[in-house]
């Protein structure tokens, strides 16, 4: 468990969070409050829409009802004269500064070095000069173990290279929240470790929040301050990974996690 | 909008030149998928004197632009054989139709290399002949990847018919040509604008006709096949 | 009369030459306008906004499907009378007009082939930008147009050949390339066999190279993820 005192990173509250896909409710009146500098670890049977949790809020997907604040400001919603309107492009791009995403596919930019993959957002969305964003690019690489590799194109790269290097991008914007989405499912079985080590490293400095779909229940039990068991558009039951792992109330959850540990 | 129309008249000669245009069309498709057909087969051949004649027509045919082909077979071609002359409709339909032979032969060489070896290989485990495993095992399995690209090769035909025009064939383009020239004599002028929008959108309804019977071909080759 | 005359032959042949450089102009000219405005054409068709992309896709259609002849007639005879158009833009001299047809016309061909080579990117990319905020242009700019264009190459090479054989048609409204020299050859000294087969041997020389190496762009592997 990591010290409790130099928390930072923002609050995540969604509130009555609707998401459907044509009949298909995916988030149904979705309630859920994240602390600032929380890690909250999301499980689940698949299509159980746990994904779509982190989609909505990286905006993604777009919530059809409900409402989610980060940091205490609205995300799709802006108070227009005491009333809640839906937002504008601009007001949820403001908001969306604070949360990036790491993605089960990496998604790096094929056409750029590994450097130009994190130099990139800095520069076109903060305004970072180059030399800046270069400087800050390498202190990152560096920071997730590929100081060698600045200048490998994606396709030159590990899986687990690729994710560090993804990793990093997100890091680069100095996010107050960020998302995990099945980070390690997409790679090799000896390359799980090295990125776990880095995840291990940013949770336990306490500076983000973290919400995670994965699953690595080891390593949800090691790092996680809360796991939550989704199913059918609700969190089933949520709490510390010892109770919930160890003795889950829900006979669904000990089902899911016989299921998963087993194999 | 009783101003986007021409008179009844006018409309009848349009009519006339569409006729002659569809007479183009129907000829260089003729040609041009004889051509395809022969010199895609060919381009495959065991024989290398074969492949490489077949490659030969396809890069002169298709390196060759059209309109510069039309001109030459009409107007040089003859010359060169003796002739006084070549019949305009004769010299647009061998012009289009080799241009078109060139391309549609790349289109149906594709399509018999898509074809799986494996039922190659069953027709020679069923001791056919070279012909009877093209026209019973591979041709009805290429159809299906032909005629896509081949329905847009046809439009492209289509359009290339306007060139006849020049050639001094009373085809729609020659017809809008000569409304244009009667208007310098003519107490009525027709707008121009509205001539050559109204003779587009003929060139327009004649494309989608092509259009929807490929449509239909494909549709019944699919049945043919079932979901593969 | 003998059918092919050497010395005829060799005394049109910088005329002809003269007429090719003027298609070759036209054809640079026209790629130009083509690939540019191609690509506006692509990315508008990708606009959330339907009454901008619908009316977009129509008019790709309908270009697309009628003959550049006709369209050129058009720029040519009627435009220029239909006086509600200031007059700089609808008084085109004859090449402008070529190369406002050819560019047009092949504007809605590369239209399509950008808009393969948008849709072949993987969505994770625009998922990706998203997620580091960036802007809408940047994404474009950056992101999504520098691994589109490299796949959209093969084809819009294929345009820049197929234009450059429908750039002859500019001699139905007197655009001086190499098929309006032939044919004035023609109607001045009666000779069809030499103007015509040494325009056609011109096109050859520079279409079939060109073909060549188009093709040799599309075997070019492209970033794999």
């Amino acid at each position: 468990m990591k010290p409790d005192n130099k928390r930072t990173g923002a609050s995540v509250a969604m509130r009555q969070v609707v998401k459907a896909f044509g009949e298909n409710v995916v988030l149904n009146k979705l309630d859920l409050d994240v602390d600032p500098g929380e890690v909250v670890v999301i499980i689940g049977p698949s299509g159980s829409g746990k994904t779509t949790i982190l989609r909505v809020i990286m905006t993604l997907e777009r919530i059809d009802e409900g409402t989610i604040e980060i940091d205490g400001r609205h995300l799709y919603h802006e108070q227009k004269n005491g009333v809640l309107t839906p937002a504008s492009e601009k007001h949820i791009r403001s908001v969306r500064s604070d949360i990036s995403m790491v993605f089960q596919h990496f998604n790096l930019f094929p056409h750029m070095s590994a450097r130009e993959n994190v130099m990139l957002a800095p520069m076109k969305v903060k305004g970072m000069t180059e030399d800046e964003a270069d400087v800050q690019a390498q202190e990152l690489l560096n920071k997730v173990g590929l100081g060698d590799k600045l200048d490998h194109r994606p396709s030159e790269l590990s899986g687990g290279q690729k994710q560090r290097v993804a990793i990093a991008r997100s890091l680069a914007m100095e996010p107050k929240v960020m998302l995990f989405d099945e980070v390690t499912s997409a790679l090799d079985p000896e390359l799980v470790g090295e990125v776990l080590t880095v995840l291990r490293e940013l949770a336990a400095s306490g500076e983000m929040t973290m919400m995670m779909v994965t699953h690595e229940m080891g390593f949800a039990s090691e790092m996680a301050d809360r796991v939550l068991m989704f199913d059918r558009g609700q969190i089933l039951e949520q709490g510390p990974p010892d109770k919930l792992f160890k003795d889950p109330d829900h006979e669904r959850t000990k089902t899911f996690l016989r299921a998963v540990l087993s194999h | 909008m009783d101003d986007l129309i021409l008179n009844a008249r006018q409309y009848g000669n349009l009519l006339e030149g569409t006729l002659v245009t569809i007479q183009v069309i129907v000829g260089s498709f003729a040609l041009g998928t004889f051509m395809a057909v022969v010199m895609g087969v060919a381009r495959l051949s065991d024989k290398k004197w074969i492949r490489q004649a077949a490659l030969v027509y396809i890069e002169f045919a298709r390196g060759i632009s059209a309109i510069i082909l039309l001109f030459w077979m009409a107007y040089a071609l003859p010359i060169l054989f003796g002739a006084p002359s070549m019949p305009p409709m004769l010299a647009g339909i061998l012009a289009l139709g080799l241009n078109m032979g060139a391309y549609g032969a790349e289109i149906v060489r594709g399509a018999i290399q898509a074809v799986p070896k494996g039922q190659t290989e069953a027709t020679i485990a069923l001791n056919m002949t070279d012909r009877q495993r093209l026209r019973h095992v591979v041709f009805p399995q290429a159809v299906p990847i032909i005629l896509p690209p081949y329905g847009n090769l046809t439009i492209e035909v289509l359009k290339g018919t306007a060139l006849v025009s020049l050639i001094a064939l009373n085809d729609l383009a020659r017809v809008a040509q000569v409304i244009r020239q009667n208007n310098v004599i003519s107490d009525s002028p027709v707008p121009l604008a509205i001539l050559y929008l109204n003779v587009l959108v003929i060139y327009l309804i004649l494309a989608q006709v092509i259009a929807q019977l490929f449509k239909v071909a494909e549709r019944r080759s699919a049945r043919r096949f079932g979901s593969t | 009369m003998t059918r092919w005359d050497w010395d005829y032959a060799w005394e049109i042949t910088p005329g002809l030459i003269q007429g090719m450089l003027t298609t070759i102009l036209a054809t640079l000219l026209g790629i130009t306008v083509a690939v540019i405005l191609g690509l506006f054409l692509a990315i508008g068709r990708r606009s959330d906004r339907k009454w901008i992309s619908y009316p977009l896709a129509w008019i790709i259609e309908f270009i697309r499907s009628t003959p550049l002849l006709i369209q050129l007639f058009f720029l040519f005879y009627a435009l220029p009378l239909i006086t509600f158009i200031p007059e700089p833009i609808r008084f085109l001299s004859p090449l402008t007009a070529l190369v406002v047809g050819l560019g047009v016309h092949y504007a809605c061909y590369c239209s399509e082939a950008y808009r393969a080579g948008i849709n072949s990117v993987d969505k994770g990319q625009w998922e990706a930008s998203t997620s580091l905020n960036l802007k809408m242009t940047t994404t474009w700019r950056s992101v999504i147009l520098p691994q589109a264009i490299p796949r959209a190459l093969p084809p819009l090479g294929n345009y820049f050949v197929g234009m450059f054989k429908d750039a002859p048609q500019g001699s139905a409204i007197t655009v001086a390339g190499v098929l309006f020299v032939a044919r004035a050859l023609q109607s001045a000294d009666f000779r069809t066999v030499e103007p015509y087969t040494i325009a056609g041997i011109l096109f050859l020389i520079v279409s079939i190279p060109a073909a060549i190496f188009v093709r040799s762009l599309e075997r070019r592997t492209f970033y794999e993820t």
